[in-house]
């Protein structure tokens, strides 16, 4: 007997979430002295009342499905992936190789060859922490949070010493050949005549990660390996006694897992910076795990997240650009939100399942 | 049912319309019970009956939706574990909750540690259990670590933190299911020493034996239901067991006699050493033919479990083995894991816990109907897996094998532990293997589904096929088996058959000892009371 509605698991728990995340943000500015109606209306306005706001606050939302569905995936098999940092770190590199040493002539041909460098370089990032999980019994989410430090000082490396251009103080790639910049949406719509977001970085990986999500929910939904990675998620001793393998399982999963957050580079690497600099993932890879765990692991609800996200982000550098309401407020909003819909997630839930049973009683009695 | 309360003859406890619901399920209807102080009292019911719910209510883990609790004629709200436990009762529960590598003394004392420091507590513990072990024959090893005693000094460690934390009424829940017919006479020396000074014993069971044996008093319960309470004296295993299942029961399963064929598994000297460095299995032969059902009895934890996933195809990772398995003649490899490979070589295997092994509990029925047959080819739709084939294969398999509600839709866990049952059988049983391994078909079943079961895995022998069927439920193995296999301590302690074993003599090798070699046959005292409830479930 499902204890509620699924509806109210999947909206309703979760809109309660936020609207407390929201009510604890609103007290907190208050509390410093400024109008919370007056934030909401900044973040509204600067995120989604102009194409402008819809620019940026997509192309957030774009690294934020990469992230969350890598975060996503990990968790069906009952893996906690916390290095999307560091895999998405490594994709970036990954394209940047790719970019930097393949004479490619269109961003077309020069997309699948990144595609593939991002992805293979995130995969080989979350295989070690994998590896090690399923031979040596090291817990995932210790290793994938080492490596993410790792990952960083790699790239801290490899930057300041191998890759950066001669003469440039800047510890970042010098930039990539100009056939490989992928247009961006507004470029697209301009060509037919529509100008909309001019100046914003949102491009075609837009594209590519909401098939990515449709992927995603193939893979898991209706494919043999989605279903095996989905039983050995929710019993090992079950999927040991199907004839699956818990080593196999593991390691491909974390393989998709890490390269789904090294994808993420063709959005913000290739598709934005068009070079490769220091820290370009900006916690996208830590903000993923709240996406997934607030799109409740499928991939439809984790694009719905990652919008939510994108808004977040966007809104939040408008309220420091027009507002008073400092920076790192914009950083406790997040937080909030990530800790009502993700950590807290049972203290909402647990009261709606009660009314829903009290409910239901009643109208049998 | 009259009680005075308030006075000295009030009973330890009464209860008084207790219901509880689950969602739609009636676990627990207008329960009355009055357990008289000094008394060991019997609660006898199917799984699935509502015992452990009500004990549950009793020891604070669920608040009843309506009803009253009477403690020694003090109606009393019993809102968490704590309160039971001030007001007197002690539960030891079917699986132990001790901490494995505390000591016997620091599982006594924890969460009745009397202050910060835990000295004094440890040898005010000490004292009281030098008390209690001479006083009750409760003799452990109070410096003992808990992970290295045997399962029933375990169960006394259980006893003793009841009795540390001054229970009067104690209640046990199925204690003797993981004890031999010895240690389970041990611990009724035990409770009949508590209940003469003064205590009063709940004994939750499923067992007629024990009933006749050694309470006072026992109460039926029948669907959530209290169906009778009676004197133990004035009643009959027989008229008890009606009144559990609520109609005549079928004692025996109706079967031909098994016409055995060519061996389909022959088993030669295998031995197993499970990581920890334990043996397992130390050296066991067998034989199954096709058109037989071999049963293996034994106390669970005698290496049954480590058989069965050896034969399915998945041994403990990192054991060692030894011996050979062939089947239809060819060896199948020993190590490494892969139940697949034996699914294809045709052995089905129907694990002991459906929950953890035979079933995703989360996922649809109609998913669990090909979980481990997943990858076969009318399952599969070029790269995606052909849902639709597996719903309508699902469909046909919970209609044929009667699974209740026939939804392929609803989740595993939705449905009664019988109907979950079905389903892994259903998969299992369909495929038609030559050799179907079978662990505990009936445990949490109800007994509808079990006459159900029992009678497909007869079909499957009169098919041809070979059944190698694992059970601690003797009544079921004595019922299904054309022979009879005991297990102790990972040996085959002796081979029967079914109309020549004695309960008594099954009870003597189940618990190590050979009746042939060590004494004759009649020499031996049976565990059991007069009157045995033969055949009787």
């Amino acid at each position: 007997m499902e204890r509620m509605p699924k509806w109210a698991d999947v909206v309703l728990t979760p809109l309660i979430s936020l609207v407390l995340a929201f009510a604890i943000s609103a007290v907190v500015i208050l509390a410093i002295g400024e109008s919370p109606v007056e934030a909401l209306k900044v973040m509204v306005e600067g995120a989604l009342f102009s194409s402008y706001g819809w620019g940026f606050t997509l192309y957030y939302t774009t690294n934020f499905i990469f992230t969350g569905l890598a975060v996503m995936v990990a968790y069906h098999a009952g893996l906690f992936n916390i290095g999307g940092e560091g895999q998405a770190a490594m994709g970036g590199l990954g394209v940047a190789l790719m970019l930097l040493f393949v004479p490619w002539p269109h961003w077309a041909l020069a997309l699948p060859g990144a595609m593939i460098g991002a992805a293979a370089f995130g995969a080989l990032w979350a295989l070690i922490p994998a590896w090690l999980q399923a031979k040596r019994g090291s817990h995932i989410v210790i290793t994938t949070i080492m490596f993410n430090f790792i990952a960083a000082a790699l790239l801290n490396y490899v930057l300041v010493n191998l890759l950066r251009p001669v003469g440039k103080m800047d510890p970042a790639t010098a930039n990539f050949p100009e056939p490989t910049h992928l247009p961006s949406i507004s470029d697209l719509l301009l060509s037919l005549g529509i100008e909309w977001g001019k100046n914003t970085p949102v491009n075609v990986t837009f594209f590519i990660a909401l098939a990515a999500c449709l992927l995603v929910w193939l893979l898991i939904w209706r494919t043999r390996l989605g279903y095996e990675i989905r039983a050995f998620g929710k019993s090992e001793p079950g999927a040991v006694y199907a004839g699956i393998s818990p080593t196999r399982i593991t390691v491909i999963a974390m393989l998709i897992s890490g390269g789904l957050a090294g994808l993420m580079a063709i959005n913000n690497v290739m598709g934005e910076a068009e070079r490769l600099v220091l820290n370009s993932v900006e916690g996208a890879g830590f903000i993923g795990i709240a996406v997934a765990l607030m799109g409740r692991n499928h991939p439809f609800g984790v694009l719905l997240a990652a919008f939510l996200f994108g808004f977040l982000y966007q809104g939040g550098g408008e309220l420091a650009l027009w507002t008073s309401i400092p920076r790192e407020l914009i950083v406790v909003i997040q937080a909030l939100v990530i800790l009502f819909t993700g950590a807290l997630d049972n203290m909402v839930r647990m009261p709606l399942e009660r009314l829903f049973m009290a409910l239901r009683r009643k109208k049998e009695a | 049912m009259a009680s005075t309360p308030g006075t000295d003859t009030a009973p330890a406890i009464e209860l008084r319309g207790i219901s509880k619901a689950f969602g739609p399920v009636q676990a627990n209807k207008g329960i009355d019970l009055v357990v008289p102080r000094g008394t060991i009292h019997g609660i006898i019911g199917e799984n699935g009956a509502g015992k452990s719910t009500l004990m549950s209510i009793l020891y604070g883990f669920y608040r009843p939706d309506a009803g009253e609790i009477l403690i020694g004629g003090k109606p009393t709200a019993i809102t968490d574990s704590q309160t039971a436990i001030r007001s007197g009762i002690g539960m030891v529960f079917q699986h132990f909750k001790l901490v494995q590598n505390f000591t016997v003394l620091e599982n006594v004392i924890l969460g009745a540690e009397d202050g910060g420091l835990l000295r004094p507590s440890l040898s005010r513990a000490r004292g009281e259990l030098k008390r209690l072990a001479s006083e009750y024959e409760l003799q452990v090893d109070p410096d003992a670590l808990v992970e290295e005693l045997s399962v029933g000094h375990q169960q006394r460690v259980e006893i003793l933190k009841a009795l540390y934390r001054q229970a009067d009424i104690l209640i046990l829940d199925e204690p003797t299911g993981v004890l031999t017919p010895a240690e389970a006479d041990h611990l009724f020396r035990i409770l009949r020493g508590l209940r003469d000074e003064g205590k009063t014993i709940i004994l939750i069971t499923h067992k007629l034996r024990e009933i006749m044996e050694i309470t006072d008093n026992v109460s039926v319960m029948r669907r959530g239901e209290m169906v009778a309470s009676v004197k133990t004296r004035e009643t009959n295993p027989t008229q008890l067991a009606e009144l559990m299942v609520g109609r005549k029961v079928l004692l025996r399963v109706d079967k031909a006699p098994a016409q055995p064929g060519a061996p389909i598994l022959s088993v030669r000297g295998l031995r197993m050493v499970d990581t920890a460095g334990v043996e397992r299995l130390r050296g066991i032969d067998l034989d199954i033919h096709a058109g037989e059902i071999l049963g293996i009895a034994g106390v669970s934890g005698n290496g049954q479990t480590q058989l069965l996933e050896i034969l399915g195809g998945y041994p403990e990772k990192g054991a060692r083995l030894e011996g050979t398995v062939t089947l239809n003649g060819q060896p199948l490899p020993l190590t490494g894991s892969d139940a697949r490979a034996r699914r294809q070589a045709g052995v089905g295997h129907v694990p002991e816990d459906r929950q953890v092994e035979g079933l995703i509990m989360d996922f649809a029925a109609w998913e669990n109907v090909a979980f481990g047959y997943h990858d076969a080819p009318e399952f599969q739709n070029g790269l995606l897996m052909d849902n639709a084939a597996i719903r309508a294969d699902a469909a046909g398999k919970m209609q044929r094998f009667d699974v209740r509600p026939p939804n392929p839709e609803l989740a595993a866990k939705n449905f009664s532990g019988g109907n979950q049952q079905k389903i892994v059988v259903a998969r299992e049983v369909e495929r038609n293997p030559d050799l179907l391994l079978i662990g505990q078909p009936t445990r949490g079943v109800d007994i509808g589904a079990i006459e159900f079961i029992h009678k497909r895995i007869v079909e499957l022998r009169d098919a041809g096929k070979a059944v190698l069927l694992v059970s601690v439920e003797l009544d079921e193995i004595t019922a299904l088996s054309d022979r009879i296999a005991v297990m102790f301590d990972g040996r085959i302690m002796g081979e029967r058959l079914p109309d020549q074993a004695t309960v008594a003599d099954l009870g003597c090798l189940m618990a190590g000892v050979d009746p042939a070699t060590t004494a004759p046959e009649d020499a031996i005292t049976p565990a059991t009371a007069p009157g045995l409830d033969e055949g009787v479930r």
